[in-house]
């Protein structure tokens, strides 16, 4: 155990990233050539089959997401890329984009053929801003081969690809909000229905998918022998890219089987902590992310096994913090990242982060009383319940989670811990 | 209170072209406003967007100059407020925390002689907090003008690098 199987990323360092005569060589647009003779509907069930579920963190089914995509009516429908993974400790679509632009591209023409969509828009977050001209060429470089543009492998299929850059906001990752700024406008998330499938950016319906999502599709149409299906467990089928960081030896992206276990990722491919320090915390899924102590480390890295041991798969993120860091210094910064992060738009949001901001500090002098600890209680039940986005939603998962495997830290009946 | 701007400098003709580049590269379309805003940005040494520079934008987009003074201040990439030649951005997020950035923003400090939140006394330098941008595999990280310097663990990393920013 402890491998990787290269699978969604097996082109990486195979080709020259800035010629599509080079993806070309190893196979690329073999997997479009061959969607286009296939129903929309057979490809949507394929993706259903492997039970891939959303890259980015909301994990919905991405095969359903697409048949109800097909069957929504309305003239130009949208396809959108989410490559805005603004999840702290995530960095996975930054890999895929960096050295496999092409089989990108080739996903987003296939998920558009799939949906019966006339645009798919790239929205890139602005950090990656080095990988634009990246984007732009291999975009470029589709179209006049022909892969983008009128009649599409004279199937008379219309497709184009657009490349939009966000400006550093979180929230932007979040559907409505994404839209919103590839309208034009500050990122605000809005309120739901209309739903984004329906009537998503400049009111046309809209399928939204993330970057590694998109980027298993091209091959998993063309796995002949069935090595997808057959790698990972029944309920969690196929590989998934994780990102490693934190106080890990050899932090970066992997692609591990579902099923291998947690130790195996991080002892075996992140080389694990440094001077051998002990394990404070593990928080999966980026900084809206649950956290478990060093117990999960023999839990099998699926969506079942980790839900069962309290945490999410999530983005794919794995942050490992040792010893030195204390819980309630983890809180902080991660409570830090959402008060500055959160829109303010909403009140539960906005206002719930900074008290639970003021809260911790106070725990953290000493000076909270359990009606502090009830309060703090009380937030994060309110939040995840009235905000107006999955922002809100989030913000208090690393919180619950604490409170439930850390009790100690908020027991302020004896003296003040940590 | 944004009114139109009357004594501050009005924008040069070369950089009125060179805006209006920028508006070329994005196809004039309104809707890429921010990708325009984040390269009208690097048009000025001190890396943001003047008013003049926003309401000549307006000017030339169907939208009104409070969108885009809405979307300056929304986006943190963005500043409608003169930044630096080198604003250096300190990831403040977690992974970059356990690793230690705490010390690399001191580091900073101390070489600069200013706080974040400040700019150097010949606007060369500028020290900022920001959110996670990715680089978590190369913690503590700064960015710099879209480029990430990472893996910043030595004060002497940390001179060299400002020493190659001169």
């Amino acid at each position: 155990m402890g491998t990787e199987l290269h699978f969604i990323s097996a082109n990486f360092g195979k080709y020259d990233t800035s010629s599509i005569g080079s993806y070309m060589s190893i196979g690329g647009f073999e997997a479009l050539r061959k969607a286009v003779t296939m129903d929309g509907e057979d490809i949507a069930k394929i993706v259903a089959a492997a039970k891939i579920k959303g890259r980015g963190g909301a994990g919905y089914d991405m095969g359903r997401k697409w048949t109800q995509a097909r069957a929504v009516k309305g003239e130009h429908k949208v396809v959108i890329c989410n490559a805005d993974e603004g999840e702290p400790c995530t960095f996975k679509d930054r890999e895929l984009i960096k050295q496999d632009p092409f089989n990108l591209i080739e996903a987003l023409i296939i998920a558009g053929w799939v949906v019966g969509a006339t645009d798919a828009y790239i929205y890139m977050r602005a950090e990656y801003a080095c990988l634009r001209q990246l984007l732009l060429n291999a975009i470029r470089q589709a179209k006049s081969y022909g892969f983008l543009g009128k009649n599409i492998l004279g199937k008379g299929f219309d497709f184009d690809i657009h490349l939009y850059s966000g400006a550093g906001a979180y929230v932007c990752g979040e559907g409505t909000a994404l839209i919103r700024s590839i309208e034009g406008k500050a990122g605000r998330p809005r309120m739901k229905p209309p739903f984004i499938k329906v009537s998503g950016l400049f009111a046309r319906p809209t399928c939204v998918n993330n970057v590694e999502s998109l980027s298993i599709v091209p091959h998993l149409l063309l796995d002949q022998e069935g090595v997808y299906m057959h790698a990972g467990t029944p309920d969690s089928i196929g590989t998934k890219m994780v990102s490693v960081a934190g106080n890990v030896r050899n932090p970066g992206v992997f692609e591990i089987p579902f099923g291998t276990t947690v130790r195996d990722i991080v002892y075996n491919l992140a080389g694990g902590v440094p001077e051998d320090r002990q394990i404070r915390l593990i928080q999966f899924g980026g900084a809206s992310g649950y956290i478990a102590d060093a117990s999960i480390l023999d839990v099998p890295y699926t969506y079942d096994d980790l839900e069962k041991a309290g945490v999410n798969v999530g983005t794919g993120a794995l942050l490992v913090i040792d010893e030195r860091t204390s819980v309630l210094d983890f809180l902080t910064i991660t409570q830090d990242f959402f008060s500055d992060e959160s829109c303010g738009q909403c009140t539960p949001c906005r206002e719930g982060n900074r008290h639970m901001r003021m809260l911790i500090e106070k725990l953290r002098r000493g000076e909270a009383d359990t009606s502090d600890i009830e309060k703090m209680k009380k937030i994060t039940r309110i939040m995840p319940m009235s905000s107006l986005c999955g922002l809100g939603e989030g913000a208090q998962h690393a919180m619950i989670a604490a409170m439930r495997v850390f009790p100690e830290v908020f027991d302020v009946g004896g003296a003040a811990n940590e | 209170m944004l009114t139109e701007p009357k004594e501050q400098e009005a924008l040069s003709d070369e950089l009125r072209a060179k805006i209006d580049l920028v508006l070329e590269s994005h196809d004039n379309d309104f809707t890429q406003i921010v990708g325009i805003l984040l390269d009208t940005q690097d048009l000025f040494e001190r890396h943001y967007v003047p008013q003049a520079a926003a309401y000549y934008i307006a000017s030339k987009l169907p939208v009104p100059a409070s969108r885009i003074f809405d979307c300056l201040t929304f986006y943190a990439e963005l500043s409608d407020k003169a930044r630096a030649k080198y604003p250096i951005e300190i990831c403040s997020s977690i992974a970059c925390h356990v690793n230690n950035n705490e010390e690399l923003k001191e580091t900073l400090e101390k070489l600069l002689g200013i706080h974040v939140g400040e700019v150097t006394y010949d606007g060369r330098f500028m020290l900022l907090k920001t959110t996670c941008f990715g680089a978590c595999d190369r913690a503590p990280a700064v960015r710099i003008n879209g480029k990430v310097y990472g893996n910043l663990d030595s004060e002497e990393k940390v001179r060299d690098l400002l020493e190659s920013l001169n």
